[in-house]
């Protein structure tokens, strides 16, 4: 690792004035991510602005229809919350299967949403249950928020606050784990909302998550697995790798949305 | 450079580190507690999980100076002072858990966090259940067989 210096930040209000003072500074919330990336030298902030013993950042709240989740709250406590559990169920069950029990220990929320790889599992959820990502500056629509790979719609010293989940009438998520990494390989979420059938999918595309609109028009007319008949991806829009080629991943998008669809009954 | 002061073992240490020194090096190099393994540094063989604060973490991805007041045990903390071993490593050494051991701190301090879990939440240990919590700690002397039977039955020692 670069030298840096480090900063525990008291409150929002505290890291917002360190990140806008100084523009090589970085946020640290699980490092999960960022640890490993610092370790590589892929990165070299000036300082580290540590939001994880923000308390106001730590929390899972039901707000009438719409479940909110703070931006540090980490995998294990999404996994274990009772609100989560009885609210979205899916939403728990796919926290308690990122990574491992000591990722889960530590990495947050807001750290997965923000950094978007093209694997990580949260961004599916937040497509497929139009989530709204609140910052300190303003609300964003997730159809808005994930750019591209690794890329976001957050601007320079701009922090996550919090990610409000609208509550589905049924949800859920399948997903298949690289067998080394246990990241998606493929993961679909797909949720009945007021608003239609939506279905957001990880792991697959080179763009990162992505809503596979076909599906979700095909499920407004018929929501069975039946659905599926006829629809492909293109293999040459989806990622591939030594773990599994382009027509590989839009075959195996398939499948896992056939088996989110069974889990929902 | 930044002073740092928290709870190993059980007993105040402090030190003047580098920010950017991570917990499983300022464990093994600062505190001399070279029980806990630096196995592939890349946060996936989980040969240096400690607990902070009661969970298990990987030393290895985070920060000595993330952890500013915090308890942390290794696995020199889990035995009696009077030697006495933990029960779970007593049921490692009685169902030959480890081969070459590399990996057996961060398998016994991974296995005492998720007995603790289940105890909590209640819900019962099975086999399925403890691999599936072992999804990120590495054994390349395969040994996952005894590593398995040692915590399941470590875990009705601790339950008792
Ligand atoms: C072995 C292993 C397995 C994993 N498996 C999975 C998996 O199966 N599925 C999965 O989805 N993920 C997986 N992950 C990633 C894990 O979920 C990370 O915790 C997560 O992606 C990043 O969260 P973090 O809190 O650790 O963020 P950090 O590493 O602290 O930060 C990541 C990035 O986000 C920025 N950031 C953090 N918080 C905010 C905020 N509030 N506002 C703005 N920017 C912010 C940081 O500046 C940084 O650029 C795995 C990681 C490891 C090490």
């Amino acid at each position: 690792m670069y030298s840096f210096d480090y900063h525990q930040a008291t409150s929002l209000d505290d890291a917002a004035q360190k990140l806008a003072a100084d523009d090589e500074a970085s946020l640290l919330a699980g490092g999960q991510t960022l640890i490993p990336t610092l370790k590589q030298r892929l990165a070299m902030p000036t300082t580290l602005v540590d939001i994880s013993r923000i308390d106001a950042l730590n929390f899972i709240r039901l707000e009438g229809d719409v479940l909110v989740i703070g931006a540090a709250t980490c995998h294990a406590t999404v996994a274990t919350s009772q609100t989560c559990r009885d609210a979205l169920p899916a939403l728990a069950s796919l926290a308690n299967h990122i990574g491992d029990p000591a990722v889960r220990h530590r990495g947050t929320l807001g750290g997965s949403i923000a950094n978007n790889d093209p694997s990580a599992d949260y961004p599916a959820a937040a497509l497929a249950l139009g989530a709204t990502i609140v910052t300190t500056q303003r609300e964003i629509p997730a159809d808005d928020f994930f750019t591209g790979l690794f890329e976001t719609a957050l601007e320079p010293g701009e922090i996550l606050k919090e990610v409000r989940f609208p509550l589905p009438v049924r949800a859920a998520y399948s997903k298949f784990p690289n067998p080394a990494s246990r990241y998606a390989m493929v993961g679909v979420f797909i949720a009945q909302t007021s608003a239609g059938p939506k279905v957001g999918v990880t792991g697959a595309g080179q763009e990162g998550v992505f809503r596979w609109r076909e599906l979700e028009d095909a499920l407004a007319q018929n929501w069975s697995t039946d659905a599926l008949k006829g629809l492909s991806l293109a293999g040459d829009t989806m990622i591939a790798d030594l773990h599994g080629d382009g027509d590989y991943r839009a075959h195996l998008v398939t499948v896992m949305a056939k088996r989110t669809l069974e889990a929902m009954g | 450079m930044p002073k740092i002061t928290m709870t190993v073992n059980g007993q105040e240490r402090s030190a003047d580190i580098e920010a950017r020194t991570l917990l499983s090096s300022f464990l093994r190099e600062d505190l001399g507690l070279t029980g806990t393994h630096v196995g592939c540094d890349t946060s996936q063989c989980g040969a240096c999980v400690v607990h902070i604060d009661g969970q298990a973490v990987k030393s290895c991805a985070t920060l000595a100076v993330q952890n500013e007041g915090r308890d942390i045990t290794t696995i020199e903390g889990l035995a009696n002072p009077d030697g006495t071993l933990h029960p779970m490593q007593t049921a490692f050494h009685e169902n030959h858990g480890l081969q070459c051991g590399f990996c057996t701190p961060g398998m016994i301090m991974t296995a005492t966090d998720l007995i603790k879990r289940h105890k909590t939440s209640g819900t019962p240990l099975d086999e399925k259940t403890v691999r599936a919590e072992l999804e990120g700690n590495l054994c390349r002397c395969t040994g996952y067989q005894n590593i398995v039977k040692a915590i399941l039955a470590a875990s009705t020692e601790m339950s008792a």
